[in-house]
């Protein structure tokens, strides 16, 4: 379930986009989840209003983001809800663990969480002996291919149905060869119905949580939350502390742009609220930080924080939808995961605000209205700024400044480049010595330049 | 009305062509324009690359050489929003002030400024137009696929001004291409992935000419298009529209 380290995006990208045929299917599946959105985005004439409302919203949260929290661990705590704070990945994971342990808690279904993907929640668990099964059909698919989601709402987006065929078949004994998606997703029910039946504990994941009621929504299209959370004596929802919104009728806002963002969906199939535990059974929340409030303090990246993890800005972007979310290595791939990733590692991350071509539709796609585009820019100055990029780029770029910024040197540069592309024209040409040339023919070379031209014309 | 050309860098050394027909273009439409004689580049290459602060050099010398028009007219949407969203200098802000609110793209001057009509030129050949990136999106030449706006486009706008000229459909109108600055080198997989999908589109719809309003598009898909030997012509807007 870890991630390829030692690859960069674009050397990760490159492998992927070695199989052209299945680049061209997986470009294809994420461009139409895009086409559906759109539909349901045209749809509402009030579209462009909800993303200002809900950026807003979130603007003013993360503002007064400590007050809210308070709000909401006292209004939680009021209906018998068990809070507790995580400064980090490792305190979370230690917090969930001691919650299971006191239960002497064995067998736990998890439904869908980026968080705990983000904290490694599993392999912790998993360490100590506990089975976790992800409950999500696509998170369920990944886990037992033992690889990480490859898309926040669309974790196994990069499997084919015959793969997940096979993977079933290993793994849950179905046909050989079957890739009738009914059959196979009947295969899993009946897999995960035993699971849900025999788990201890339900682990879920917290889109909103309501800082006036201390309740928290769920957002699944499966059910998976409720049927676990049910079932189970005890229900431990994880959330960043970005995930609070201040009232209820902000859900009006929130879960209209929500799933017609991510799926072009009107509403997700269920929107569970959880205010208070059963009768007899225990609701923690486990309210985590693990970096937020070093992005908070980050003013060119605090709105990075609005997110409602909708996924749109993946299935938008050209560049994830040609290099697959494992080449991101981070929990949260795309243009939102190259904003927040350097947040959490700038060392390990560094290569990943520069795998865009900043061409902005994720800014535009985002029903939140973060500037995406914006901050992988500014990423690209901080990390520049902070000594993350090669020696060589640095070098490259000083010379290109100094030829830049002059009139002669600029026109002797131009002059020179030019010659020695009619000269030497292979040489420019190849692939290993300049990338440009691999799949691409450099410009034909003009006898003179513009601006030779121009001095020629006016006699100036 | 005093209108400076401000020709990109790699414009001016690899497409000549490109800024005479801009400024043949202009010209034509009774402007009187000049070509400062001391600019070289907005600065953008080092910027995008994470190098911003290597830019003063390029930034003050952009600014002596604009100082004093009034419009600052340039063949190239990515090099005018760079300028927009980042001409400083501390010794002369005002001026830079300045420069930024008076800096446009050629279709942009055309539509906003010269509020252009009608045009004298024919071209009968069927034409795909690659919307770039920064001209559309950053200097709203035209409403984005995402956005819930009215349809509008400048640069359409102005092709269909030109007697003859077909346009071409395209399934994704403006699916970026690929290019990215150093993002088409040190990316060059997915680089070349996306304008190759991008021209797959062109072909499909039978397009023999792609044009745009950024050479910086059209050098990177031009090179895809002629190391397969592809039947589309490259050629930059203001080709079209001058007629040359």
């Amino acid at each position: 379930m870890t991630y390829n380290h030692h690859k960069d995006h674009s050397a990760a990208a490159a492998e992927f986009l070695v199989n052209k045929e299945r680049v061209q299917w997986h470009d294809d599946a994420l461009w139409f989840v895009r086409s559906k959105r759109d539909k349901a985005a045209f749809a509402l004439p009030e579209w462009e209003g909800l993303r200002t409302q809900a950026s807003a919203i979130k603007d003013h949260t993360l503002s007064c983001l400590d007050e809210y929290l308070q709000q909401f661990e006292q209004n939680a705590a009021r209906n018998g809800i068990h809070i507790h704070w995580a400064l980090d990945a490792q305190e979370h994971n230690d917090i969930v663990y001691s919650i299971l342990a006191r239960h002497g808690a064995r067998k736990i279904v998890k439904s869908k969480s980026m968080l705990t993907e983000e904290c490694h929640l599993n392999d912790h668990l998993e360490q100590k002996g506990i089975e976790v099964v992800d409950t999500d059909l696509g998170e369920r698919i990944v886990q037992l291919n033992d690889e990480p989601p490859s898309h926040i709402v669309l974790p196994a987006i990069h499997i084919k149905k015959e793969e997940v065929g096979a993977i079933f078949h290993k793994h849950l004994g179905t046909e050989a060869g079957a890739s009738d998606p009914q059959y196979l997703t009947n295969a899993a029910r009946e897999h995960l119905r035993q699971k849900f039946l025999t788990a201890d504990i339900a682990i879920t994941g917290v889109n909103f949580a309501v800082a006036e009621t201390g309740s928290i929504v769920v957002c699944t299209n499966e059910g998976n939350a409720d049927l676990g959370v049910h079932l189970a004596k005890v229900h431990i929802a994880c959330m960043g502390i970005e995930k609070i919104i201040p009232r209820t009728e902000h859900l009006g806002v929130f879960l209209r742009l929500l799933a017609r963002s991510a799926t072009g969906q009107a509403i997700t199939t269920y929107s569970s609220h959880f205010q208070r535990p059963a009768a007899g059974s225990e609701m923690h929340v486990v309210i985590v930080d693990n970096g937020r409030t070093t992005q908070l303090g980050r003013e060119a990246f605090r709105n990075s924080l609005k997110c409602i993890r909708c996924g749109a800005c993946l299935n938008t972007c050209p560049v994830y939808r040609r290099s697959g979310g494992h080449s991101y290595h981070n929990a949260v791939a795309g243009p939102i995961g190259a904003i927040l990733a350097p947040n959490l590692d700038m060392k390990k991350n560094a290569d990943l605000p520069f795998a865009s071509t900043l061409c902005g539709s994720c800014t535009d796609v985002c029903p939140v209205k973060i500037d995406i585009h914006d901050q992988l820019y500014q990423w690209r100055q901080v990390l520049v700024q902070e000594g993350y990029v090669a020696t060589g780029k640095k070098a490259g770029m000083k010379v290109m400044a100094a030829i830049l910024s002059s009139p002669g040197r600029f026109s002797m540069a131009g002059k020179l480049a030019r010659k020695m592309l009619k000269w030497f024209p292979r040489l420019a040409m190849n692939g290993k010595l300049n990338p440009w040339g691999r799949q691409r023919e450099l410009p034909e070379v003009p006898a003179e330049s513009f601006r030779e031209w121009y001095k020629r014309e006016h006699g100036k | 009305m005093r209108v400076a050309l401000f020709v990109p860098c790699y414009v001016d050394q690899f497409y000549p062509k490109v800024a005479i027909a801009t400024l043949k273009l202009l010209q034509r439409l009774g402007l009187e324009v000049e070509f400062p004689a001391g600019q070289t580049c907005c600065g953008q290459p080092m910027a995008n690359g994470g190098f911003e602060h290597y830019t003063a050099g390029c930034n003050s010398n952009f600014i002596k050489s604009f100082s004093g028009y009034d419009h600052i007219v340039c063949p190239s949407g990515s090099c005018v929003l760079h300028l927009k969203d980042h001409l400083h200098d501390e010794k002369q802000e005002a001026e830079a002030d300045r420069i930024r609110s008076r800096v446009y793209e050629l279709c942009e001057f055309l539509t906003d400024i010269v509020d252009l009509q009608s045009l004298d030129v024919s071209f009968p050949h069927k034409v795909a137009l690659h919307q770039g990136c920064h001209g559309q999106r950053g200097l709203q030449l035209s409403a984005s696929s995402e956005r819930v706006v009215p349809f509008f486009s400048k640069p359409l706008r102005l092709l269909q001004m030109v007697h003859g000229l077909e346009l071409a459909p395209l399934d994704r109108p403006d699916e970026c291409c690929g290019f990215g600055g150093t993002f088409c080198v040190s990316e060059e997989a997915v680089s070349s992935a996306m304008g190759l999908s991008r021209i797959a589109d062109y072909q499909q719809h039978e397009a023999t000419v792609l044009t745009g309003t950024d050479m910086s598009c059209l050098m990177h898909q031009e090179g895809l298009i002629r190391r397969k030997q592809l039947p589309i012509k490259v050629m930059h807007i203001a080709e079209i529209l001058s007629g040359s």
